[in-house]
């Protein structure tokens, strides 16, 4: 149960207590946190589950497939290098303390 | 205190009103009824991962339970809205009633069923509801050959699913190709390439004249030529009705479902329709409205009506120039087996078909225009030609023929740079 914290563009935080093996985008939606929709229910098909994850974090992320490297390049919010869907990463005991960033607009 | 907005209907329309609505800052009582006993849920893996036990049930939840007390949205389960008094401005289920300020009309569709004998045997499913899919899956496990009526997103995607799992798969279908009201011939044609190869059976352009039984199971259908087929499963996918019965009893405008303007608001300016129930007008449509069967068109319905409510209910948009409209493009998607189409637009009479890739790369994408004007873009296995066709349609920007026909020229150069 790695504890990961979300922050909503405004700052908010939200520490969470993660379940391995579940996303990033379906934890966000376990705890209600609204700065993920993932209007598809994450079926990497909307983009609006994108989350920025910075620095040494983004070493211990899955490798992106070509998948989400496209749909990201049509995120509401312009991507960034720390880009990512968060429907695409699952969570791993090697998260624990990691900050995932929300962006202002998933729409 | 005020009254509340009261949703009918627990899907996705329901679900992102709720959310459109806090996130706009709404702050009123929040009421939504669902026929339901299962709390709204995800649709699409019902026809794909969850037959394959790809996913549990444990992942189709929209939000956690959690969440309706958080956003302070009494959600009634199991509880049909019987009537809807528009004077009184109330919902009544079955003796209760609760009055609402402004309510939205979230009912969906239900499946068409097919007319002809046998119908009714067990073993003759349709999949709309959670509860079909489950019934779909315990049925699945115990038969050999099942016979899917209707080769739309819905039958294919069974048809694939029940493949994979080794089943013996007819697909029948009237139309001479497969998806044939929803995607460009070559398209078709790619797909009925890939489920013969899988191992279906197509009969296009054929009908079945009836369903045989032995003790109320399916045992085989009966063909319009004749012929006998043995199932022990018929999966019937040919389209919906839209449920619009209540709405019409109340009084609503209705015509091929309930009918809305282009704030999603109902004949009744209290009362709003979004999703699969809602006729309303498109501006991408050809035609002076449709109805469209899409989570991207329920969510996006969902939040010009969170929009205009929360306008009017603060008092904000006494005149309809402050209200918001329904423009968003028009996207679909089905996963048939392990490929990926997506839709963008809506192709009404295409005079022209542009391919871009090639088909036997299985990533390709086609591009339908009428009179030079790209309508829409149907693409396999390439969602950044699907996410760009969006901007693309949503910008009003054409590409040329050429431009579309060649992989090597950047169709994202042509968008209006961002302000």
């Amino acid at each position: 149960m790695p504890k990961i914290t979300y922050v909503d563009a405004d700052g908010t935080e939200h520490p969470v207590d993660a379940k391995t093996g579940v996303s990033l985008m379906e934890t966000a939606i376990a705890n209600n946190i609204d700065g993920i929709e993932a209007e598809c229910g994450g079926s990497c098909m909307c983009a609006t589950c994108h989350c920025f994850i910075e620095g040494d974090w983004s070493a211990k992320l899955p490798a992106m497939e070509s998948e989400e490297d496209e749909m990201l390049g049509f995120a509401a919010e312009e991507r960034r290098d720390s880009s990512r869907l968060s429907c695409q990463i699952k969570v791993t005991d090697d998260m624990e303390g990691m900050v995932v960033h929300l962006p202002a607009e998933q729409n | 205190m005020t009254d509340p907005v009261v949703i009918v209907g627990g899907g996705q329309a329901g679900v992102q009103l709720c959310l459109s609505l806090r996130k706009s800052k709404f702050d009123g009582p929040i009421v939504m009824y669902s026929a339901e006993a299962d709390a709204p849920y995800h649709r699409p893996p019902l026809s794909k991962s969850f037959l394959l036990d790809k996913i549990g049930e444990d992942k189709l939840p929209m939000r956690p339970e959690s969440f309706y007390p958080a956003k302070s949205v009494a959600l009634h389960l199991n509880q049909a809205v019987t009537s809807i008094d528009l004077d009184a401005r109330q919902v009544l289920s079955g003796n209760d009633r609760q009055p609402y300020s402004w309510l939205l009309m979230a009912t969906g569709a239900a499946p068409r069923q097919l007319p002809v004998d046998g119908a009714e045997l067990s073993g003759v499913h349709c999949l709309r509801s959670l509860d079909d899919s489950r019934a779909i899956k315990a049925r699945l496990n115990e038969v050999d050959s099942l016979v899917v009526i209707g080769a739309g997103f819905i039958g294919l995607e069974v048809a694939a699913a029940a493949r994979s799992l080794g089943k013996n798969v007819t697909v029948f279908d009237t139309a001479d190709r497969v998806m044939a009201r929803a995607v460009a011939p070559a398209i078709s044609q790619w797909y009925q390439d890939m489920h013969l190869q899988s191992g279906v059976s197509l009969r296009l352009g054929e009908a079945i004249s009836s369903i045989g039984g032995n003790n109320g199971q399916v045992t085989h259908v009966n063909c319009a030529d004749g012929e006998v087929l043995d199932a022990q499963m018929v999966v019937v996918g040919i389209g919906v009705i839209p449920d619009a019965g209540l709405a019409e009893a109340a009084g609503l405008h209705c015509d091929n479902g309930v009918v809305v303007d282009e704030f999603c608001r109902t004949s009744d300016p209290f009362v709003f329709a979004a999703g699969d129930c809602a006729n309303h007008p498109n501006p991408f449509a050809a035609v002076d409205r449709l109805r469209l069967e899409s989570i991207q068109n329920a969510t996006d319905q969902a939040r010009v009506a969170a929009a205009n409510i929360a306008a009017l209910a603060s008092g904000g948009a006494a005149e309809s120039s402050s209200l918001t409209s329904y423009k968003a493009v028009p996207w679909f998607w089905s996963d048939q087996g392990e490929h990926s189409l997506q839709m963008a637009g809506l192709s009404f009479d295409a005079d022209e078909y542009v391919m871009r890739g090639e088909s036997t790369a299985n990533s390709f994408s086609m591009y339908h225009y009428r009179s030079g004007k790209l309508l829409a873009v149907d693409s396999v296995n390439m969602p950044r030609d699907h996410m760009l066709a969006r901007k693309l349609i949503e910008a009003g920007v054409s590409p040329g023929a050429e431009q579309a026909g060649d992989s090597a020229f950047d169709l994202k150069a042509l968008l209006p740079s961002k302000a």
